[in-house]
């Protein structure tokens, strides 16, 4: 500072410090796009559902209004979510809780290797395993449930292909498995040590211990971690448009039937056009928001349990 | 079947009998031999195998009845030893052991359950697939000029069965190194950003929450978006409509999905450079982004190439973006820039829901197979190769 003709080297360059400001602006740029193309997404959405939206019932190719069109599909996009979490939870959160604290330590990282493998096979092989495989194979248990438990009207008409979607909400409970899996099993290998050793040390049992520590420890993460696999679930497009021969909204699960968002967009859209094509983007635009809201919800619950979670 | 019954249910009984006769002699007054007091009240380390056979046994016994399946056995035999083992620790030992031992058994019941569909998976598609891949020139061939004709004579046995996934290949390989020639610069410079230069501004925050958004993106969403915004774009430039559907659009939808994804992981494995580094480079008066650039990047690259390599094994098996934006075709088109373009995922589906020859389904089924088979292996390829960049290229830890 005190030579002012010959700056020190380390100071001098203007090269370098032009390289610096081009440098975090570059990167300032790129966290911006992120933002755009964001905001991106919403406008185009917004946009182009626009005129669905306000078309009148008579105009639009289905002659209903887009509410009446877009809410069978809510509902089954809905009823096929909920049922794939109801089935994957459970089973998610035993797996989870076997490589972290039942399993072998030699077995549990193979296992979980394998799980993740299993989130990485592509949707459409999962679809096509499910309409070529599972649901004939579904064909006689559902005329079983039918014949036993046809009185409850979810289980009437059973369908001859197996292509319903009860077998579309497995296809998509295999696929959320390893999601829910992975993030539940982060958090219960989270579970301060301390609080594990102290349960066995009063003389709990293993399960005991797992109730007492690990499972209030990790409710907030196993929470979110259930809201962003439904949030999969609602979004998933192959698995249900290759498994579920889609018609109209029924509450039988074994009958043909219901269809979902994702799944009526991808078999119409190719060939979509005109006020068709805005009123597919705007169904598209309901299940954003959908799913924005699931995955608000999860982070929401993540971030309000942050302090607590970790380090203590 | 009524004169088998009385036999096996004769079976199922002697086990569970014989156990609690054994369990009962270590209470009485003299040892038996081989257990000390501090074992005596608990259950004879045979006792699982003697409740597995009795359940196996039992199972078969109710399958005779209702007519025999191998899966109906094995789950009759699962639920009833869960039973059983409860059973009888709740009689030999106490309620506590008791339900700890049955939630052990349903944690192991839902890892087995797990397993199930992943076997069945992968067995389907290897053993359908193998069929699929090895007709000849299923890689080389494209499915131009392919028409029901041929596919009904191969189902009749009279040819073999052509056509093939070699448009869909290029399709894929051209569209999955678009997205990530457009994600991996955006994705890698925005998480420089938040981790080096934002320090933790509001704006930062902001980009991380709509990261996290941006992971929950339903994929046919981003899909949608791309097909509106090209249409958007080319509309502006006087082009006719339906010149949008072409390969880059489908790059555009895939890189809203890999973005976050790549954004995610590079911040994580930017945040475990020690800090040291930064500040040792700094001290010998480095500038910010020559450190950035030769010391924090070089450091974290390995975890960086996994999570690129592991985003890039995403993408590759998405198929709605593609659908709605990119179209299909039965041509090779190696434009990303022009008419409609195939790729792998939307080649399966497309000959699933819509076989070349709809009275003989067989030679679709068997080429969506084999892409199948083609599309795991390389997304299997694309896993291993992330976890063998990790370890090519994780820093030398010698030394320190």
């Amino acid at each position: 500072m005190t030579t002012v003709t010959a700056p020190s080297p380390l100071t001098a360059g203007e090269k370098g410090r032009a390289g610096d400001k081009f440098f975090s602006g570059l990167t300032f740029a790129a966290g911006g796009l992120i933002l755009v193309v964001l905001l991106f997404v919403t406008v185009f959405l917004v946009v182009n559902a626009y005129p669905a939206l306000i078309a009148g019932a008579d105009e639009l190719p289905s002659q209903t209004s887009f509410f009446e069109y877009v809410w069978p599909l809510v509902l089954g996009t809905l009823l096929a979510a909920g049922l794939a979490l109801l089935m994957a939870t459970p089973v998610a959160i035993g797996v989870a809780l076997f490589i972290s604290h039942v399993a072998p330590r030699k077995l549990a990282k193979p296992v979980g290797y394998v799980i993740d493998l299993l989130a990485a096979i592509p949707s459409v092989v999962y679809g096509a395993w499910g309409m070529l495989f599972l649901a004939p194979l579904l064909v006689p248990i559902y005329d079983w449930l039918h014949r036993y438990l046809g009185w409850i009207p979810l289980f009437n008409d059973p369908s001859a292909t197996g292509r319903t979607i009860l077998t579309a909400a497995i296809v998509l409970a295999v696929m959320i498995l390893p999601i829910i899996t992975a993030l539940s099993r982060e958090i219960f290998v989270q579970t301060p040590k301390l609080h594990e050793e102290a349960a066995l040390a009063l003389g709990a049992t293993r399960w005991e211990m797992i109730k007492m520590s690990v499972l209030p420890f990790a409710r907030p993460g196993v929470v979110s971690a259930i809201m962003l696999g439904l949030g999969r679930a609602l979004g998933e497009t192959m698995a249900v448009a290759l498994v579920l021969s889609s018609g109209a909204l029924t509450w039988g699960l074994l009958a043909e039937g219901n269809n979902t968002i994702p799944a009526e967009i991808a078999a119409n859209f190719p060939e979509a056009s005109g006020l068709r094509y805005n009123e597919l983007i705007a169904a598209g635009l309901a299940l954003f928001l959908i799913t924005l809201v699931v995955n608000l919800a999860a982070r929401w619950i993540v971030n309000r349990h942050k302090e607590f979670s970790g380090a203590n | 079947m009524t004169t088998q019954k009385t036999p096996l249910e004769d079976a199922v009984s002697q086990p569970i009998a014989a156990s609690t006769s054994t369990g009962d002699a270590p209470a009485g007054p003299e040892r038996r031999h081989g257990r000390s007091r501090l074992t005596a009240g608990q259950l004879p380390k045979w006792t699982p195998y003697a409740v597995g056979a009795a359940a196996l046994v039992l199972s078969a016994a109710i399958m005779a009845l209702i007519g025999f399946n191998v899966a109906g056995w094995v789950i009759i035999a699962a639920i009833a030893y869960v039973v059983g083992m409860y059973a009888v620790t709740l009689i030999r030992e106490n309620r506590r052991k008791a339900t700890d031992g049955l939630w052990r058994n349903l944690i192991i019941g839902a890892f087995l359950i797990a397993l199930v569909p992943l076997i069945s998976v992968m067995w389907t598609v290897i053993s359908n697939g193998w069929q699929g891949i090895t007709q000849p020139g299923f890689f080389a061939s494209d499915m131009q000029g392919i028409t029901g004709k041929y596919d009904r004579a191969a189902q009749a046995g009279e040819g073999p069965i052509l056509g093939g996934i070699a448009h869909a290949l290029v399709g894929t390989l051209l569209i999955t190194a678009a997205t990530t020639i457009i994600s991996v610069p955006i994705g890698l410079l925005a998480s420089i950003y938040l981790v080096e230069y934002s320090n933790d501004n509001l704006f930062s925050k902001i980009i991380r929450f709509f990261v996290d958004v941006m992971t929950g993106i339903p994929s046919i969403v981003a899909g949608l978006f791309a097909a509106g915004f090209m249409l958007a774009v080319f509309s502006f430039f006087g082009a006719a409509p339906g010149a949008q559907t072409i390969g880059l659009s489908a790059a555009i939808a895939l890189s809203v999905i890999m973005i976050p994804i790549v954004v995610r992981s590079t911040e994580e494995m930017l945040r475990v450079v020690p800090n040291e580094l930064r500040e040792a480079s700094a001290a010998l008066g480095v500038r910010k982004w020559r450190t950035t650039l030769k010391v924090v990047l070089p450091t974290a690259i390995s975890g960086i190439a996994s999570g690129v390599t592991l985003a890039i094994a995403r993408v590759v098996g998405e198929t709605a973006p593609i659908l709605v934006t990119a179209g299909f075709t039965v041509a090779t088109n190696w434009n990303l820039v022009k008419d409609w373009m195939m790729a792998l995922p939307v080649y399966i589906y497309y000959q699933l829901t819509t076989p070349t020859a709809p009275q003989a389904p067989e030679p679709s089924m068997i080429r969506a197979w084999g892409g199948a088979l083609v599309l795991i292996i390389l997304v299997m390829l694309l896993n291993l190769l992330a976890r063998a960049v990790a370890k090519w290229l994780a820093p030398k830890t010698a030394g320190r």
